[in-house]
This record gives structure tokens, C-alpha cells and sequence, in this order.
């Protein structure tokens, strides 16, 4: 570890309300790489969701009662960790302009200093270099969004990926490109969204890996969700499973076809 | 109200006060001494270095570059360029001095047209204030003894420009214009030709000879 | 032009539809990118030029008014006439009184956007006037009586065997066995089919990339020379340029011109970045009698000082579009007004409405690959996300969806109470789902699995198993 070795970092999970709903592996795998990386864990219960849906649909009252909720959480930990880079960008990056020029501002930006996204806390704050894990077969990997350009998530899981035993990383071509879910998005503007995952899945069977892996589960119910449409066979799981050792769970959508 | 009026109107009361005097400090501090900006490190080379680089970035852009001992040998350049292009022995330009002081006389059977281009000219000659290594750029001054037409015309494009004219960025051509010009003050047109004419505009492939000359000839003068 | 925004969605799926469409947005999607990425990779100081140049629209945008006034005096020092146009229409009226004056039967034009903005060759058709578009995209949608699908690359949605039928549709006069397979041959047509025009023409009108307060110079970029001709051999040129293109001096400019063409076609440097200053000089050979600037507000002045301030910055260079996604799925017409992609979703609302264009800052995932690639670091999706804003405080949003939002904010504000919902419906979704584990349909979830199976829940919800976890925890601590 980078930082103070002699106390034990007090991480507060950000579960984000899809892995809370859909994929808790994710949520223990999480919880687990953080744990072997000597951090203590906690899982506050009043959280809920970090507001996205409220904030880029335009409702900023709602975003920002959801915010002030969720600093107040949270503001007593050493770390605030979400296995999202999306749900992470919000909290780090969106809350303090949602609260700025209000009574909250300087404990939004205090906030925000702690917030980080799983894969960049591991390597980046933890000095987090490798892990005990196990995948036979082949993977690839889909920068999400704003894990990519709100937080610069990009090599961190990739130096990871490359410690485990028996895994193979196919990059895929485009993989910083947008998968089209974009929250509310993709059920706005269904036709639209389909059209991107199309091209995104083309990309991904064009990898030839096995197994596709990110890190927002937003992102994985969505690809997962257009494989198992086109009868693909290849399996979908968050990086932080595969990472923790943990990919004996079926995989987001099931397994087969 | 005039519409200048109402629409300058507007944008005081959007960025501050006619009134405002810091305000108008700045533009005149800005107009006064123009900052420089950020130039890259690529065009600060000297000498032979940024000889070289020019006729690297132009040809880079499809430019065809060759180097002459001196002004005595660009008439010969020129009837060689017609010749290897199976181009008739014809060329068009302006009044340009530096052009007219060549020998272009001692070229048997080249005709050589003086003035505006016209739509039967095949190709044109023109002489470059100045280059710009960084991007192969040549600068054109329109003027008396320059017209544009030569320039967009011709299917051909002959441009000579004397290595010591040739910079490393395009500020320091502008702050040359300046001096030549005086501050403010520029003449009608500066061309700023890089490659020659060119569209992509069908699928996306890149086909020279759009509009303007299909091909583009420097001929850089060292000494 | 008429504002079909409204249609989004409608233009949209038709988008998708269209094979032909999805050919020529395949060839975009890779070209402009790769080209960028390479010219901004040979630069080394391009993201510093990106904050300088951004600077320097910043300052100028601080001090508009005092610039344009310093620009209209060097105008009219070298000779230049400045018109004022609040709206369209007045620019409209203003390049029609100029071209009546000058007798103008035809005119050639230079690729503008601006020009699209204001409609100007429908009404200068209505007037008697034929306009010529000259640059070669521009020129095939002219003649297909369409309107360009991309600022720098008007037909862009266009394969070259629809270029080819209407060229034969349309040159007649040629041999009607000619080869038009290849690009070249279009291209070499429409060359010589333009080059008279040029001649003929008794105005030429043109955009500006740039306008110089210190010079009262405007710029044009290009990279056929059809702008060069047009306004060079006509006996009037006008310039139609809208008030946020000036920057204060000619470095300024240089500093600009660095990142634009980078960001629009990989470019260094475009291949004629030509600069005008005022008409024909006494002696000169060549160039226009009348040099005219009409100088268009449309809107810029209300977006001033706003939050969508910053989009004045954006210097049309094209990059957020070929960088997105939902561009490279409909194509730029979906749009149905002037500006297509990220840039036309911000700056549309503001000239149209955005109870017309309300879809466009909708239809976007805020994937952020624009702001990431603007030369200018416009925040594109954060000024989305304000027009969002703007329609939710009106009510614009339809009304299941501001139910639905309302309801999950409901319960998203209250945790305890959406512990005990998610803790009561998620493990009966993830029995529905059985062994399967996903949905191929759901009640109310339409819009996700119309196209994709929904993934089932795993079992319980994360926040009961470790409650169990921490319980579990206590007991053995306890014992």
C-alpha cells in the first residue's frame, strides 16, 4: 500500500443500485479485492442509487436530495468505492456541480476527494499490483464511458486482468467506443441504441475472446442482453468476478444460449 | 435602433458595460501586442533541418519539391517540370520582379504570359513570400504584380520560394507581413496553400485536382 | 429550412432502415476518426493547443462587442462594407439587396454553413436569383434537393453510384456513355461543369472560418479552391458570417487553424487557408470590386453570458459528430435541421426552440466522446444535459416518463422503503426468470427487450445477502 500502512483504510461501498438488484457477486467481489488489499469494508444501508436517472433526465431537485443523502452516508469514510465508473463519475465528478452555490458545496467537494472507481482505487490509491486469481480462457475488455473519460479507468483493470493465471486478453477494435445504453437512453430511444450495440457486439465477436468483461453493469446487462439475443455464446461477466476469482457464479444473463 | 446598435447592444449587457474600462484595456493591450500563442517544437529546427522538413511536409501533402542552386535555375526548372508532364511550353504569371528579373528568355520556345490567368491557361507561376516548415505551407501575397487567378486557375501550379524566405511556424511569416505591411494592415489576399487541390467529398477518398490546380510544383531557391 | 426535428425518432428508425444510408455511415465511422487520431498523435503539443485556443475564445467571447467594432472599422478602412443582421430574414434581405444592386443573376457560392442556417438559396430561387453551390458535397446535394448530412462533409451519406445517377440525371448534355464508376470521373465532371460558372457568376458568396478584429480580414479553409474562385472572379464577394467567428489577431488565428483541421479531416493544414481583406486594390489584376461582410446575430447574442455560452467557442470542425455514435447510427438528416451530432444538439434548441428540437439533447448517451475530441473543449453533454433541464422545469417531458421518474425518485429518496420494495419484488423477478436467467419479455420493460433479453436478478438483492453476511458476522464474534 501507497498510502498510511499502519491504519487500516475504511472503505464505505457504493454497491450502485443495479448491482444491489441484479449482480451481487459483484458486490462481494468487490468487497473481496478490497478486503485482501487490507482495507476494511462497510456497506451503509441508506444508500439507494447515486441519482443518475433523476440528474440526466433533467431533475435536478431530485438529483440533488439524492446526493445530499448519499454524502451524508458516506462522508465519514477514509474511501467511498463503487464497482461503477459510472455511478464513481457521478459521485466524484457530478455531485459537486449539482450542490455548488449551496449549503452543501464544501462537503459535496470533500466528498468528491474520496470517491473512487474500483479498478483505479485497487491500483491507483492501494498500489494494488496483482491478484490471486484463476481464469482459463480467453477475455475482452469494454471501456465504459465515463469510467474512460470522467475517471481515466483504461489500464488499471487491464494490469490486473494480466495477473491472472490462465487468461488470455483479446482487445477488441473500438473497445473505447460506447456500447449505446446510456441509462434512460436505451429505453428512450430503443432503435438508436440497438443500432450502437449492434456495431458493438460485432466488435466484440470480432475479438474472438470468450468471455467479455467491464466495469459498469449497466453497460454488461446491455451487451449481455444483445448476445444472448443473437444466440451468441459468449459469456458476460464484470471484471471485478473475474479479478476476485469468483466467475463460478453463472454469468449476467445466464450461461448458454 | 440600427441592428448594430441592437445587437451590440445585446452583448454589453450579456459581458459588461460599454463603460468598462479594464475591458477595453484588454482588447486594445491584445490588439496592440498580439501574444504570440503556443508554437510547437516540430518548425523550431534551423538551417538545412528546417529546409528539409518543409520539403518532407510538403510532399507529405502531395506536393512535388525540387531544389535549385539558384534564381538563374528556375526557368530551366520550369520548361524541365512542362516537359516531364507532357505539358505545352506555355506558362502564365503575374509581374511578379523576382519572377521577371530570370532569364526566362533563354528558354527556346517557352512562352511565357504575363497578367491575370485565364480558363485556357494550363499552368501557372507564382513566387512565395514566404514558407512554412511546419506544415509545407507556402504563403502568396495578392498585389499589383500578383494575381489570385494564377494561383486557382492553371491545372498546374509552379511556386517558387527562396529557402531563406522559409520559416519554421506561421507566426513569424505573420510578423514579417507585419513589418512589410505595417501594423494592422494587410494586403488584400494571403494565400496559404498547402498540397494541391483536393475533395473527399465522394465516399470519403481523398482526390486531388478539385477545383483548383490538380498539381502543385515548389521550386525552392537555396542561397 | 424547415424544422423536422420534431421527427426525431421517426427519421431516426428510417435511418437504421436505410442499407444504402448504413453503407456510407460504415466508411465514415472509421475514416475521420483514424485520420484525427493520427495528425493529433504527430503533434505532441496538441492538447495544450486545444486550452489555448479554447483561451482564446474565452477572451474574445468577454470582449465580443469591443472586437466586432474593432473589426468593423479595419473593414471598413480597407475598402469593405459591414452589414448587421439580427435574424435570417434580415441577412437574407441584406445578401439580396447587394446582389439586386449588382444586377446578379447568378451566384456562386462557397460552401457556408451559415448559409444553410439562414436558407438563403431557397430565397434567393424565390427571388430570381439561381445560386451555384461550388463545392463538390455541397454541389451533389444541390442537385438532389437535399441539405447536408455533415458540416465539413455535405454528402456524407451519399454512395458514389447515387452521385453517378444523378450527375446523368442532370448533365444531359454529356455523352450518356460515359464512365462514372469511379470518383474521379464525378469528380473530373463536376469540375469542368463548374469551372463556367465561376465566369458567369455576378456575386460569389462565401462563410468565414475566421474573422481578424486587428485586420478586418476574413478567412476561409478549404480544400478544393472553389472558394478561391468564387470569390475571386465574380465582381462582388460577400462574406456571411455570424458573430462569434472573430478573434482578435492573426496569431489567434494561427493558434486555431492548428487545431481545426486536425479535428475535422486529420489535416495539418487544410489546403487553402486563404485571408481577405477588403475589395480589388488600385492596380491590382484580379478580385472583386465590392467586398460585403454581413455579420449575423440569429440567436448567438441570447446564448451569451448563459449556460450555453460556451458553444460559441465551436469552430464547425465536425470532430464531436465523427466521434459519435448516435451520429454514426442515423446519420446527420435524422437531426432534421442545419447542425447534426453533438454540436447541433446543443446549438439547435438554442436557434429553434428547444420545444422543436427537444429530442436531440435527449438522444444522446453522454458518452462523452465528444468533449473528448473537441479541438475547443466545448463541455457538449454537460449543455445537454442543461437543455434537459430546461424542458423538465417547462414539463416538456412526456408525461409516463416524468411519472416514472417520479416514482423512482419516491422511493431513491427514501432508502428504508426501497430496501423493503427492491427486498419484496427482486427475488420474486429472479424466480420468474427460473434457471434461464434473463427475460426474452417483460411487462413495462418494452423498450429494452424489444431489442435485447433483459439479465435476470442473481437471487436476493445485494443489500439483504450482506446483511445476512454482517449478522452471520455478529453471531460468531458473539459466541
Amino acid at each position: 500500500m501507497k498510502e498510511d500502512t499502519k491504519k487500516t483504510p475504511r472503505v464505505g461501498l457504493f454497491v450502485t443500485c443495479l448491482v444491489d438488484l441484479f449482480r451481487p457477486t459483484v458486490g462481494f467481489a468487490a468487497v473481496k479485492l478490497m478486503e485482501e488489499a487490507g482495507c476494511t469494508v462497510e456497506v451503509p444501508m441508506a444508500q439507494t442509487c447515486c441519482g443518475q436517472p433523476a440528474y440526466n433526465s433533467g431533475d435536478r431537485e431530485d438529483a440533488a436530495a439524492i446526493a445530499r443523502q448519499t454524502i451524508e452516508a458516506f462522508e465519514e469514510y477514509d474511501y467511498v468505492v463503487a464497482p461503477s465508473g459510472s455511478c464513481a463519475g457521478m459521485l466524484k465528478k457530478h455531485y459537486p456541480s449539482l450542490l455548488k452555490a449551496t449549503s452543501w458545496e464544501e462537503r459535496a467537494d470533500a466528498f468528491s476527494g474520496k470517491v473512487h472507481e474500483l479498478m483505479s482505487f485497487l491500483v491507483d490509491v492501494l498500489g494494488v499490483t496483482s491478484v490471486h486469481a484463476r481464469h482459463e480462457g480467453s477475455v475482452t475488455y469494454h471501456d465504459s464511458c465515463s469510467g474512460l473519460r470522467e475517471l481515466n479507468v483504461q489500464k488499471q483493470p487491464r494490469q490486473l486482468l494480466a495477473t491472472v493465471e490462465g487468461l488470455e486478453l483479446k482487445e477488441m477494435p473500438n473497445a473505447d467506443v460506447c456500447c449505446g445504453f446510456g441509462g434512460t437512453f436505451c429505453v428512450k430511444y430503443p432503435d438508436i441504441s440497438n443500432k450502437i450495440v449492434e456495431e458493438k457486439t460485432a466488435s466484440i465477436a470480432a475479438s474472438g475472446a470468450e468471455t467479455l468483461l467491464a466495469g459498469d453493469l449497466g453497460c454488461l446487462m446491455n451487451m449481455a442482453g444483445k448476445l444472448h439475443r443473437q444466440g451468441s455464446g459468449i459469456k458476460v461477466r464484470h471484471v471485478a468476478e473475474v479479478l476476485a476469482g469468483m466467475d463460478d457464479a453463472p454469468a449476467i444473463g445466464g450461461g448458454g444460449r | 435602433m440600427s441592428a448594430r446598435e441592437a445587437i451590440l447592444g445585446k452583448l454589453r449587457g450579456a459581458v459588461g458595460g460599454a463603460g468598462d474600462q479594464t475591458r477595453r484595456e484588454a482588447v486594445e493591450k491584445r490588439l496592440g501586442k498580439p501574444p504570440r500563442g503556443l508554437i510547437p517544437a516540430r518548425g523550431q529546427v534551423e538551417g538545412e533541418e528546417r529546409l528539409a522538413l518543409f520539403c518532407r511536409m510538403a510532399e507529405a501533402v502531395v506536393a512535388t519539391v525540387e531544389r535549385v542552386g539558384s534564381a538563374d535555375d528556375v526557368p530551366g526548372a520550369v520548361t524541365h517540370y512542362l516537359r516531364s508532364k507532357n505539358l505545352a511550353p506555355s506558362v502564365r504569371m503575374g509581374d511578379d520582379r523576382r519572377l521577371k528579373r530570370m532569364d526566362w528568355a533563354a528558354q527556346k520556345s517557352l512562352e511565357v504570359k504575363h497578367g491575370r490567368a485565364h480558363r485556357e491557361d494550363e499552368v501557372g507561376v507564382s513566387h512565395a513570400f514566404a514558407g512554412v516548415a511546419e506544415t509545407g505551407t507556402v504563403a502568396l501575397l495578392s498585389g499589383k504584380e500578383n494575381p489570385t487567378t494564377v494561383n486557382f486557375l492553371p491545372d498546374h501550379h509552379i511556386i517558387v520560394v527562396n529557402a531563406k524566405d522559409i520559416a519554421g511556424d506561421l507566426e513569424t511569416v505573420i510578423s514579417r507581413m507585419r513589418r512589410k505591411f505595417g501594423k494592422g494592415e494587410m494586403p488584400r489576399l494571403l494565400n496559404l496553400i498547402t498540397g494541391p487541390s483536393r475533395s473527399g467529398d465522394i465516399e470519403q477518398t481523398m482526390l486531388l485536382g478539385a477545383h483548383g490546380p490538380r498539381a502543385l510544383h515548389l521550386i525552392v531557391v537555396d542561397g | 429550412m424547415e424544422v423536422e426535428s420534431p421527427k426525431f425518432k421517426e427519421k431516426a428508425r428510417r435511418a437504421i432502415a436505410d442499407e444504402q444510408l448504413q453503407r456510407a455511415m460504415g466508411k465514415a465511422r472509421i475514416g475521420f476518426v483514424g485520420k484525427r487520431k493520427k495528425a493529433v498523435e504527430a503533434l505532441p503539443e496538441f492538447e495544450e493547443l486545444r486550452s489555448s485556443a479554447r483561451a482564446i475564445k474565452d477572451h474574445t467571447l468577454a470582449h465580443l462587442d469591443l472586437y466586432l467594432e474593432a473589426y468593423e472599422r479595419k473593414v471598413i478602412a480597407s475598402g469593405g462594407q459591414v452589414h448587421w443582421a439580427e435574424t435570417a430574414e434580415d441577412a437574407r434581405r441584406a445578401v439580396l439587396a447587394i446582389c439586386r444592386a449588382a444586377g446578379a443573376r447568378t451566384v456562386t457560392k462557397g460552401k457556408s454553413m451559415i448559409t444553410e442556417e439562414i436558407a438563403l438559396n431557397d430565397f434567393l430561387e424565390e427571388e430570381g436569383i439561381q445560386p451555384v453551390e461550388t463545392d463538390l458535397g455541397e454541389y451533389i446535394i444541390q442537385l438532389r434537393g437535399e441539405h447536408p448530412s455533415h458540416i465539413i462533409g455535405p454528402a456524407l451519406h451519399l454512395n458514389k453510384e447515387q452521385v453517378e445517377e444523378d450527375f446523368r440525371r442532370v448533365h444531359t448534355a454529356l455523352p450518356a456513355g460515359r464512365d462514372l464508376s469511379q470518383p474521379e470521373s464525378l469528380l473530373g465532371e463536376a469540375r469542368e461543369i463548374l469551372r463556367p460558372q465561376y465566369f458567369a457568376a455576378d456575386v460569389g458568396i462565401t462563410g468565414a472560418n475566421f474573422l481578424i478584429a486587428e485586420t478586418g480580414t476574413s478567412i476561409i479553409v478549404t480544400n478544393e479552391g472553389n472558394g478561391d474562385l468564387t470569390q475571386t472572379l465574380p465582381r462582388v464577394h460577400i462574406v456571411v458570417a455570424s458573430i462569434e467567428k472573430i478573434v482578435p489577431t492573426l496569431e489567434d488565428a494561427s493558434q486555431l487553424l492548428r487545431v481545426l483541421a486536425r479535428s475535422a479531416t486529420g489535416q495539418d493544414m487544410s489546403v487553402y487557408t486563404t485571408l481577405s481583406t477588403g475589395p480589388r486594390r488600385p492596380g491590382d489584376p484580379d478580385g472583386p470590386e465590392e467586398y460585403h461582410v454581413i455579420l449575423l446575430d440569429n440567436g448567438r447574442s441570447s446564448m451569451l453570458g448563459t449556460e450555453f455560452h460556451e458553444m460559441l467557442r465551436c469552430i464547425r470542425c465536425g470532430a464531436c459528430m465523427n466521434h459519435c455514435p448516435v451520429y454514426h447510427a442515423v446519420g446527420g438528416h435524422a437531426y432534421g435541421w442545419v447542425y447534426p451530432g453533438p454540436m447541433g444538439a446543443v446549438l439547435t434548441p438554442s436557434l429553434v426552440g428547444v420545444d422543436k428540437a427537444g429530442h436531440l439533447p435527449n438522444a444522446s448517451t453522454f458518452c462523452g466522446r465528444c468533449e473528448s475530441v473537441c479541438p475547443m473543449q466545448i463541455p457538449l453533454p454537460r449543455m445537454m444535459r442543461h437543455w434537459r433541464e430546461r424542458e423538465f422545469e417547462r414539463g416538456l417531458n412526456p408525461a409516463t416518463q416524468r411519472f416514472g421518474l417520479g416514482l423512482w425518485a419516491f422511493f431513491a429518496r427514501r432508502p428504508r422503503l426501497y430496501r423493503l420494495a427492491t427486498a419484496l419484488t427482486i427475488p420474486v423477478l429472479a424466480g420468474l426468470a427460473g434457471s434461464r436467467g434473463r427475460f426474452r419479455s417483460l411487462p413495462l420493460a418494452g423498450g429494452w427487450t424489444r431489442h435485447r433479453d433483459l439479465p435476470a436478478p442473481e437471487t436476493r438483492t445485494f443489500m439483504q445477502q450482506w446483511r445476512d453476511r454482517e449478522t452471520r458476522k455478529q453471531e460468531r464474534s458473539a459466541a
